[in-house]
């Protein structure tokens, strides 16, 4: 699947939650099916610091495809790189690259957007770019 | 003043608190980061804007007067409140932290290698790192009075730092994470008996307790009024005249000077030597009306209902299986931290907010503490008196229900 249709098929699927609540039960259980960071890569230099939270994030490039995996040590800040991970997992720096993240706003998600939330989600996203920045030298 | 006749009603005066968050009406527990404020200080800021603002200190026409006659009422209002002696003891600043910079800044020439200064294990962020830089200017050296598992600092081992190498001591009157109230007292007249001078850090205490800081007798006093009830971006130093006789100025500029030429420059009296520029004319003016306010609604009913509210969140808390008090002093204010076994503070904050709570999770600036208890953060839930026990009850069943969702 490409970028667009994980974001469409993913928008689809909040879209069927009337309330706060059952997105947030469902970011909970998306957190649970994260693609947990290998414990050697579960370092310093892979951390992104959020003023709250920890989310350590690691990329490997495989046949051409970037492989994100990920771990928090928040429950819901781990859903939502979840729901990054599943976004741009498995696709080339170039489309990782062109990829925009409004789905954020149609799943309701907009409030983690902000510069100043304290989950360091921009961080994160700014993050998986520089590594598709990285990788895109060692595609052929 | 206080326009609610009674005052199991105040909450009345603050219209912020009527509205909704997320559908649900708002119960605001983050106290200890910035109080709400009372219609009476809102229209204060407009009645400024509206009728007397204008440049202070140097105009001659009548706008000027009558604005620096406010600015100048409230500094004498905040002189008794706190009981110092002289009103020009009292320096308008941006809020507790620059104060604290202040004072930094102004022993940069008075301190040499290998002085030393105390702060505690309970800090702000605020009263370590310009002390920090303080060191890394002057090559003194930082020392820190360790505190128990209650959160409570340890006086014998705070009498074992004293020497005569100690030229500072710098401690909050009350911890912003844990709420315990310091034996300021005795530290003040611990650090005396060396010599040493002693700021304390009001900016938690002052929203709950009135100060004396003759009686105290610190060097200095440093709060903030946006804790208060006051406006945001303003605050105050308190400073025995000899200290800020003896300190030179913080920043040089308009106001602070007696005469300039390109020779030398002279610099004003107190309390103008420390304020260059064009201050926060409105927040010093406001900052009067909330201490006027909240003096009105009195400091014996504020310590006794935050006491109440103090005493039936804990024990309602308490019956939250689980769940972990992260400082238990004996002497506290109105705040409370916590944690839910198994629970990040930040996905129980991001729900509790979605059911209209607001509560503030983290490390609330002081990681030494975190590091202390081994914990990423806490839930802070800090009580003013305007809340009640309804709120409470909110928060407790907000925080059960986050813990169903989450475990």
């Amino acid at each position: 699947m490409t970028i667009n249709e994980i974001q469409s098929e993913l928008v689809d699927e909040f879209s069927m939650f009337d309330d706060w609540m059952e997105r947030y039960e469902y970011m909970i259980e998306l957190g649970k099916s994260l693609p947990i960071i290998d414990s050697q890569y579960k370092k310093e230099e892979n951390l992104i610091k959020g003023c709250q939270s920890k989310v350590w994030l690691y990329a490997e490039l495989n046949n051409n495809k970037i492989v994100y995996t990920a771990d928090s040590d928040a429950i819901i800040t781990k859903g939502i790189v979840s729901i990054l991970i599943r976004t741009f997992t498995n696709q080339s720096p170039s489309e990782i690259l062109a990829a925009n993240t409004n789905f954020i706003d149609e799943i309701g998600l907009k409030e983690h957007l902000s510069p100043t939330r304290a989950n360091g989600l921009v961080s994160m996203i700014k993050q998986i770019k520089l590594y598709a920045v990285a990788f895109q030298t060692k595609v052929s | 003043m206080v326009l609610e006749k009674d005052l199991k009603n105040v909450s009345k005066d603050f219209p912020i608190l009527k509205q909704e968050v997320n559908g649900k009406p708002l119960v605001y527990l983050d106290n200890g980061a910035s109080s709400q404020k009372p219609q009476v200080v809102i229209d204060a800021i407009t009645k400024y804007y509206t009728e007397i603002n204008a440049n202070i200190h140097r105009g001659v026409h009548t706008l000027s007067q009558k604005a620096t006659d406010a600015y100048e009422a409230s500094r004498k209002k905040l002189q008794v409140h706190f009981n110092a002696k002289h009103d020009f003891e009292i320096l308008f600043t941006k809020g507790t932290t620059d104060g604290i910079n202040l004072v930094a800044s102004g022993f940069t020439t008075l301190l040499s290698k290998g002085d030393e200064i105390i702060v505690s294990h309970l800090e702000h962020h605020s009263n370590i790192v310009p002390w920090q830089m303080l060191c890394e200017r002057t090559g003194a050296v930082l020392k820190v009075i360790p505190m128990n598992n209650k959160g409570e600092l340890l006086m014998d081992e705070y009498d074992k730092l004293l020497s005569d190498k100690t030229k500072l001591v710098a401690v909050n009157h009350v911890s912003n994470a844990l709420g315990t109230i310091n034996p300021i007292k005795y530290i003040i007249d611990k650090a005396h008996e060396y010599d040493a001078v002693i700021l304390i850090d009001g900016a938690q205490a002052t929203p709950h307790i009135k100060p004396d800081v003759q009686a105290l007798n610190c060097d200095f006093y440093v709060c903030s009024a946006h804790k208060m009830c006051g406006p945001t971006g303003v605050g105050i130093l308190y400073g025995k005249e000899e200290w800020l006789n003896i300190m030179p100025p913080y920043q040089g500029g308009g106001e602070m000077i007696k005469e300039v030429t390109f020779e030398e420059t002279t610099y004003a009296c107190l309390p103008h030597k420390f304020e260059a520029g064009t201050p926060n004319i409105a927040g010093g003016i406001v900052f009067g009306v909330a201490i006027d306010y909240m003096n009105a609604v009195g400091f014996e009913y504020i310590q006794q209902q935050e006491d109440e509210l103090l005493a039936y969140a804990n024990q309602e808390l308490k019956k939250i299986q689980g769940l972990k008090l992260i400082g238990t002093a004996q002497e506290k204010v109105s705040v409370i931290s916590f944690n839910i076994e198994g629970c990040h503070p930040y996905d129980i904050g991001t729900i509790v907010d979605k059911l209209g709570v607001a509560v503030r999770t983290g490390h609330h600036c002081t990681q030494p503490i975190m590091q202390f208890f081994d914990i990423p953060g806490t839930i802070r839930a800090s009580f003013m008196f305007y809340n009640t026990k309804e709120d409470v009850d909110v928060l407790v069943s907000a925080v059960k229900k986050a813990k169903m969702m989450l475990l």
